[in-house]
């Protein structure tokens, strides 16, 4: 290593980093805002930016595919789905702002954090390999994903294409409305 | 190269399933609860791509297609229900709904 690449190595592990602590700033935030707002438009206009801050996330660990695809399916067709769903049910206001704080609710978020605590303890006590030990690391192009998808990966791919047709049949036979 | 390290992502990512986890047992409202559903699979999914990277291995952003597609057709079937509960019981309130409580 010349010593003329230190200086912009550095800089540039600065910006990686403050570019995730900005997206994982703005995921954590809009998490909140999902299970905190009241109005369910709120919640899902807030999910939506937690998409695409994960999104930015997935191009930080260089799989673009797969950021591409998160705005596609799910700021995109899954949102758009929520969003219809909300304004048939006209669920606008709700009467009851208030939501009773009952003791369950409390046990459900203890567990939760101590869920999280010991994954944090697991987390901060496992040692990871480097990036790089062992050759290139994968790509994250469409080609790299698509050749490993129908290279390697056919038969989960032709799974989950029968779950999305039962996913299909068994929406439709749900929300028919029964003809007597 | 990558510089941050994985365990940030990992940290990161368990915040978020925490908080998705904490809407689901918190919230009644049927379609917040699916919207922090799918918060955790996102956690997951942000697990897995790190670890795809990290490890040098493509079956992680595999993975992650696959549940991107479950998702998909877990919001298909989920919304569904939800909206025929609507018009059975014209609630989307869980704890109104008692047709499989013991």
């Amino acid at each position: 290593m010349n010593p003329g690449v230190v200086c912009p190595r550095t800089l540039r592990m600065n910006f990686e980093l403050v570019l995730f602590i900005i997206l994982g700033a703005l995921g954590m935030g809009s998490a909140i805002g999902v299970i905190a707002v009241r109005n369910p438009i709120s919640a899902a206009m807030s999910l939506v930016i937690h998409f695409i801050a994960l999104s930015g996330l997935y191009l930080t660990l260089n799989a673009m595919f797969i950021a591409a695809i998160q705005v596609l399916v799910y700021a995109g067709a899954i949102m758009v789905l929520v969003v219809f769903v909300i304004m048939l049910l006209n669920l606008g206001s709700e009467e009851k702002l208030r939501e009773r704080f009952t003791s369950r609710q409390g046990i459900g978020i203890a567990l939760s954090v101590l869920l999280g605590a010991g994954l944090v303890f697991i987390i901060t006590r496992a040692a990871f390999r480097s990036p790089g030990a062992d050759g290139l690391p994968p790509g994250g192009s469409v080609e790299a994903v698509g050749t490993a998808l129908f290279r390697d990966y056919v038969y989960p791919f032709e799974m989950v294409s029968l779950i999305l047709l039962a996913a299909v049949v068994g929406a439709v036979v749900l929300a028919k409305r029964h003809v007597e | 190269m990558h510089s941050i390290p994985l365990s940030y992502y990992l940290i990161l990512s368990v915040i978020i399933f925490l908080i998705g986890s904490i809407g689901v047992l918190t919230r009644r409202n049927a379609i917040i609860i699916f919207m922090c559903i799918e918060l955790m699979l996102n956690a997951v999914n942000l697990t897995l791509v790190g670890f795809s990277r990290f490890s040098g291995d493509q079956a992680g952003q595999i993975m992650v297609l696959m549940v991107m597609t479950v998702a998909a057709a877990e919001a298909a079937v989920g919304l569904a229900i939800v909206l025929s509960l609507f018009r059975n019981k014209e609630t989307v309130y869980l704890d109104e709904v008692n047709l499989m409580k013991w």
